[in-house]
């Protein structure tokens, strides 16, 4: 504590007075003061504004922190009542839920109209995200830390990197040490000296952080005047191949994030195609009425996570058996009412199956009417991982593959490894031939056609979570899903794998260069010209039974 | 021609007909004669006046029936069941459209001379060059036809010659339609994106709003279908037609006699389209409005579920089945809008389990004794 006394910066000396102040519960007179101050800000300019959060930052208080990077990210407001300060959690909800911001407990909550927003400007929001920094720089949390200085790379002064330096002297978590060098050397760029520089920027070249690249490319960039602002030409030439070791490492990394895109795109083409690959591939029956089993396990999902309100999460695992169930049922029904009797007929199957798709719709219409209805994500699915600088895996995508993947292992298991899987396999291959050998070629038909339905209702669970779940949501999906399986070749499972995970890649690595639309416009298009080549697909059937399709 | 006298060299097919088809002509002839005279001849205030939304409206069953007519011909004359049909059919209307609105010249909201509003309002500054032309009215006539019939025709050769066929066909029509129903939504497609083209002004000079052309319009659009049910019934009495059915019961066998199946199923197809971009071509000045929701995968399946509910492999059935769903849909929509889609999925599957024949076989089968 004494060591820092020699620093000139008057916050980083605050910062530790806070960090030794304790937190009194009762209002004590620093409270009051604190609130005072805070107060002020109702009515403050934008310029004087930055002096009274200067003013707060000196009085030390534990609650500043919260306090102003509420107001820096425009969650403060003051109740119109009143005039009393209250910091909101979230500033677009309504009613707003608001927080004291003594305690920084949870104050009930009021209507969006009752209360007042205290608005900020950008040399005020500059101002205040350099304090919140430094605040956050003395976190005990590595994570905080490291978001800190990444945060003040992009706002890099002579007061900053004094701090900066401080900092690397007392820190021991050697990522945060790596993250502040970095900034340090950022920083020095700016500097005279040809040789700090050089020895800069060899350490730079091996970050592949967008900041690092933007402050190196100032060096080499031509200014309006044609001139450029480093003088020194060996400077300039390290700065060159410095910025190339960077974009290449960049775009490496672009690379495997397009791919990992790709592949959750993929996968979600996968889950909805893999219930349609078990009815259409298997047994040969055109399901229109796939779409609209999706969409009957998204609204389990949702009727579950209503039924269940504290429990997000569990309400989500509760949905995919749940959601089996009743798409599979649906299924079975189906099967035994109204498929049984189109056998070997394929067109007329699928003008009846489409019937029933209209009066599932309809059905789920009357009952949740027209309007989207949301389902809420877990906690631990919305976040992100963060791998460096250049690629982030964020969770929900990343959790869709594996769902995938859990999925296709399951049915595999079933078709290969059970009495059913042997009985649904026997009978896709020789009819009568299962049935001579005492197989209930019925019963498994019913139960291969309640299985591919039950699939359908667990990809509806996962579409939850990805889509808005309404009445229409099955037809944005079903074209999608025949193509994947006719795609891959229909009967085989692999295929349908293989064609979906391509399929995700192929329209992700598009998406750059023609948008959304039309990558998927492209793929279509693709694909209908592949089937022109291959018209039973990536992985055609082989042999006698094929023929008979 | 115009109040709907046959002429002679058709009788013969007409004739050629049963009971059925010649009662058919007379009532498509009546209702011809007739709707100009109960609109324009009987005053507004007898109860038998027929409003200029009436007349509208029986003038879309008749489009449709003719889109219901191009689908039965190659379904149930060649046992290709095409699910994007309704993409023929907004071709033909999309080229309507872009003669309706060049037609609009200056009198548009941003009065623009040449360039039709919605491109003004994204800022382009000069007509690109697929709408070169479409001021013509001969012109954009020709493309009501060819532009149809030429994607029918290349997607066709493409599908044919490698051999997809039954629902793997099916499954690629309707890939398409939905593709170009995505394409044009898209504002840089040059087709006004999800908006369309409306508020047309005239066609070749006569008011669209004015009650004598809904009339003419209607009138045109009645012999066009009788033309149509004419050609087809033509071609499925030809010899040509003969070979169709036995492509449609037995592909591999007609092909092994020696019949190129592929050319056979590529004409039918191609022609098919156009009949369909006629129809579209004649339902968009009379409903006013073209926009990319046509081209919808459910449109092409509805039409396909209006022959199954006349009549698969019948000509007759299509037109009857177009007009008895769509009058069914209008008064549903109106009277219960909740039941429609119940009652339109409930007429698939129970045409298709108890009805393999429609409408007509049902009537066939009760009007003569079993063979």
């Amino acid at each position: 504590m004494t060591r820092l006394t020699r620093v000139r910066g008057q916050l980083i000396w605050l910062l530790l007075a806070l960090g030794a102040a304790g937190f009194a519960t009762a209002q004590t007179p620093a409270d009051t003061g604190f609130l005072a101050t805070l107060g002020e800000l109702r009515e403050a300019a934008y310029a004087d504004k930055a002096a009274i959060a200067e003013r707060l930052t000196q009085s030390g208080h534990p609650a500043v922190r919260a306090a102003l990077t509420a107001l820096l990210e425009d969650r403060m407001y003051y109740r119109n009542t009143d005039q009393k300060i209250f910091l909101v959690k979230n500033g677009d909800a309504d009613p707003l839920v608001l927080i004291d911001p003594l305690t920084q407990k949870e104050a009930g909550s009021a209507p969006a109209d009752t209360l007042t927003k205290i608005s900020t400007n950008n040399s005020l929001r500059h101002t205040l995200r350099t304090t919140v920094a430094h605040f956050s720089l003395s976190s005990p949390d590595r994570g905080v830390r490291i978001d800190a200085v990444r945060d003040v790379m992009r706002s890099l002064d002579e007061a900053t990197v004094v701090l900066l330096r401080e900092r690397l002297r007392q820190e021991s978590d050697p990522g945060v040490k790596e993250e502040i060098e970095t900034c340090l050397a950022l920083a020095s760029l700016e500097g005279s000296d040809a040789a700090l520089k050089l020895d800069a920027l060899r350490k730079l070249s091996k970050s592949v952080n967008k900041d690092v690249r933007n402050g190196i490319a100032k060096l080499v960039e031509k200014q309006a005047d044609g001139s450029v602002l480093e003088q020194d030409a060996k400077v300039r030439q390290a700065a060159v191949s410095a910025l190339d070791a960077i974009d290449g490492k960049r775009s490496f990394y672009a690379g495997i994030e397009t791919l990992f895109f790709g592949l959750s795109m993929g996968s979600v083409l996968v889950l909805i195609a893999i219930g349609l690959a078990v009815t259409f591939g298997v047994m040969g029956v055109i399901n229109m009425a796939h779409g609209e089993l999706m969409m009957l396990g998204a609204y389990t999902t949702y009727v579950i996570q209503s039924a269940m309100p504290g429990h997000i999460g569990l309400s989500l695992f509760i949905a995919i058996p749940a959601a089996f169930l009743v798409s599979g049922l649906t299924g079975v029904l189906m099967e035994r009412t109204i498929i049984r009797f189109l056998y070997g007929r394929p067109l007329e199957t699928l003008l009846a199956t489409f019937g029933v798709s209209l009066v599932l719709q309809q059905t789920v219409r009357s009952v949740f009417s027209a309007l989207n209805r949301s389902v809420i994500t877990p906690e631990w699915m919305s976040g992100s991982m963060r791998i460096n600088d250049a690629l982030t895996i964020t969770y929900n995508r990343l959790s869709i593959i594996i769902f995938t993947l859990l999925v296709f292992g399951v049915i595999m298991a079933i078709l290969k490894r059970t009495r059913l899987g042997l009985d649904i396999r026997a009978v896709s291959q020789n009819r009568s031939m299962a049935k001579a050998m005492g197989i209930r070629t019925e019963w498994v038909d019913a139960m291969t056609f309640g299985l591919g339905s039950g699939i359908a209702g667990v990809a509806g669970v996962a579409l939850s979570q990805l889509t808005n779940v309404g009445p229409n949501l099955g037809q944005a999906y079903i074209i999608d899903s025949f193509m994947v399986v006719v795609f891959g070749g229909v009967g085989n499972l692999w295929g349908s794998l293989i064609a979906g995970v391509s399929m995700g890649v192929f329209n992700q690595l598009l998406e750059p260069f023609a948008g959304a639309v039309l990558a998927k416009i492209v793929v279509l298009v693709c694909l209908i010209l592949f089937i022109q080549i291959r018209p039973k697909g990536l992985f055609p059937q082989a042999g006698r039974a094929a023929e008979d399709k | 021609m115009a109040n709907g006298s046959t002429p002679l060299g058709i009788s013969k097919f007409v004739a050629g007909e049963s009971k059925a088809a010649r009662l058919f002509f007379v009532a498509l002839l009546l209702l011809a004669a007739a709707v100009p005279v109960l609109n324009l001849v009987v005053p507004e205030s007898s109860p038998v006046h027929l409003s200029a939304f009436g007349i509208t409206l029986i003038g879309k069953y008749l489009c449709y029936a003719m889109l219901a007519l191009a689908v039965d011909l190659i379904w149930g004359y060649c046992g290709i069941l095409s699910l994007g049909h309704a993409a023929f059919f907004s071709l033909g209307g999309y080229a309507m459209g872009m003669y309706l609105m060049r037609q609009i010249g200056p009198r548009g909201v941003y009065g623009d001379p040449i360039l039709p509003d919605f491109m003004v309002f994204l800022n382009w500054k000069s007509l690109p060059w697929f709408w070169y032309g479409f001021n013509h009215f001969l012109f954009a006539f020709a493309m009501m036809a060819l532009v149809p019939g030429a994607l029918a025709t290349v997607f066709g050769w493409f599908a044919f010659r490698s051999r997809v066929t039954g629902v793997y066909l099916s499954i690629i029509t309707q890939a398409l339609t939905y593709a170009l129903m995505l394409a044009f939504f898209r504002n840089d497609m040059g087709f006004g994106g999800n908006n369309g083209f409306t508020d047309f002004k005239d066609i070749l000079g006569f008011d669209l709003h004015a009650d004598s052309t809904r009339v003419v319009l209607f009138v045109v659009t009645a012999l066009s279908l009788a033309g149509s049910y004419i050609v087809c019934r033509i071609i499925v009495e030809s010899r040509a037609g003969r070979v169709l059915r036995a492509i449609r019961d037995a592909e591999s066998r007609t092909r092994f006699i020696g019949y190129p199946v592929e050319s056979f199923k590529l004409w039918v197809f191609g022609f098919s389209a156009v009949i369909a971009g006629i129809a579209g071509a004649l339902y968009v000045p009379q409903t006013g409005i073209i926009n990319p929701g046509e081209f919808a995968p459910i449109n092409s399946i509805e039409a396909v579920i209006w022959v199954a509910v006349g009549g698969r492999g019948t000509l007759l059935g299509p037109i009857l089945g177009a007009v008895v769903v769509n009058y069914a849909k209008t008064w549903l929509t109106g009277a219960f809008p909740e039941i429609w889609l119940y009652a339109l999925g409930a007429l698939f599957i129970l045409v298709t389990l108890f009805l393999p024949n429609g409408i007509l076989g049902l009537l066939r089968s009760k009007g003569k004794p079993k063979a």
